[in-house]
């Protein structure tokens, strides 16, 4: 099965909510276990709040973009910003390290992504924003279509 | 879903009992909310019951691990109670279960506060 859509929203925390619920919907045509389903709308829910809170630093006239993307049983998620970018990636990705610890943040966003995606990839640029690219793919479809 | 959550009393421990789905937005108000009760109440030990939570991100992670540091400051202890498996793993995943204590429901977390019920 080949499939996708794209979601564009404002940089409000309210949308947090919507964007994973929205893109589990979406992904629940890959028959996923409600483990999986669990797993894709917190990593939805870990990136987009990095775009508000990080990338967009709370500004909320700004516009958080999805595209997720079903290629058989593999799914591609992007989540992009136009904000002001990651100053040191490998340091970002570190457990439990949080460029504003002052907001009371984990620090275990990227750790949770890496954790719960097979694969991530994060390409970011200095006032010019992020798009965190995730890929996992899906036991359940894999079994059928063999 | 929205966050509800409610907080009770029971001789020195505060009980904060959470429904629906915590992440960055909801996570603002519960912050605000569960520092009020420590504020208003003098109590010496915390129990997070999650037995209705049916989301959590690593934004709840923040406020929790805040409040855990605000109660043991003080002296006191936080026990977390009735957690579902994906919440589990997330706890695991940060090492939040290496300093927070875990029950298996609030009945449980009580008696290792030493409070009987």
């Amino acid at each position: 099965m080949n499939n996708s859509m794209k979601l564009q929203f404002k940089s409000l925390s309210q949308n947090e909510a919507f964007a994973r619920v929205t893109v589990a919907s979406f992904v629940s045509q890959l028959d996923p276990t409600m483990d999986e389903l669990t797993e894709i709308k917190t990593v939805v829910s870990e990136a987009v709040t990095n775009a508000i809170i990080h990338g967009y630093e709370e500004d909320p006239n700004q516009e958080v973009y999805i595209t997720c993307e079903i290629n058989e049983h593999v799914l591609h998620l992007e989540i992009r910003d136009h904000g002001v970018g990651i100053n040191n990636i490998d340091l970002a990705k570190e457990p439990l390290y949080t460029s504003k610890p002052e907001l009371e943040r984990s620090g275990m966003g990227f750790t949770i992504m890496e954790n719960f995606m097979d694969k991530i990839e994060i390409e970011s640029e200095i006032g010019k924003g992020t798009t965190i690219k995730l890929i996992k793919e899906f036991q359940t479809t894999k079994t059928l279509s063999n | 879903m929205q966050l509800l959550s409610d907080f009770s009393i029971v001789e020195n421990v505060l009980i904060v009992r959470l429904e629906g789905e915590l992440d960055h937005h909801s996570a603002t108000k519960l912050k605000t909310d569960w520092q009020e009760h420590l504020r208003k109440h003098s109590v010496q030990h915390v129990i997070l019951n999650l037995d209705k939570l049916s989301f959590m991100d690593s934004s709840g992670l923040g406020v929790v691990l805040g409040r855990y540091k605000e109660i043991t400051e003080q002296g006191g202890e936080m026990v977390v109670c009735s957690v579902n498996n994906a919440v589990k793993r997330l706890f695991d995943m940060s090492g939040l279960f290496k300093i927070i204590r875990l029950a298996e429901d609030e009945k449980f977390a009580l008696n290792k506060l030493g409070v009987a019920s």
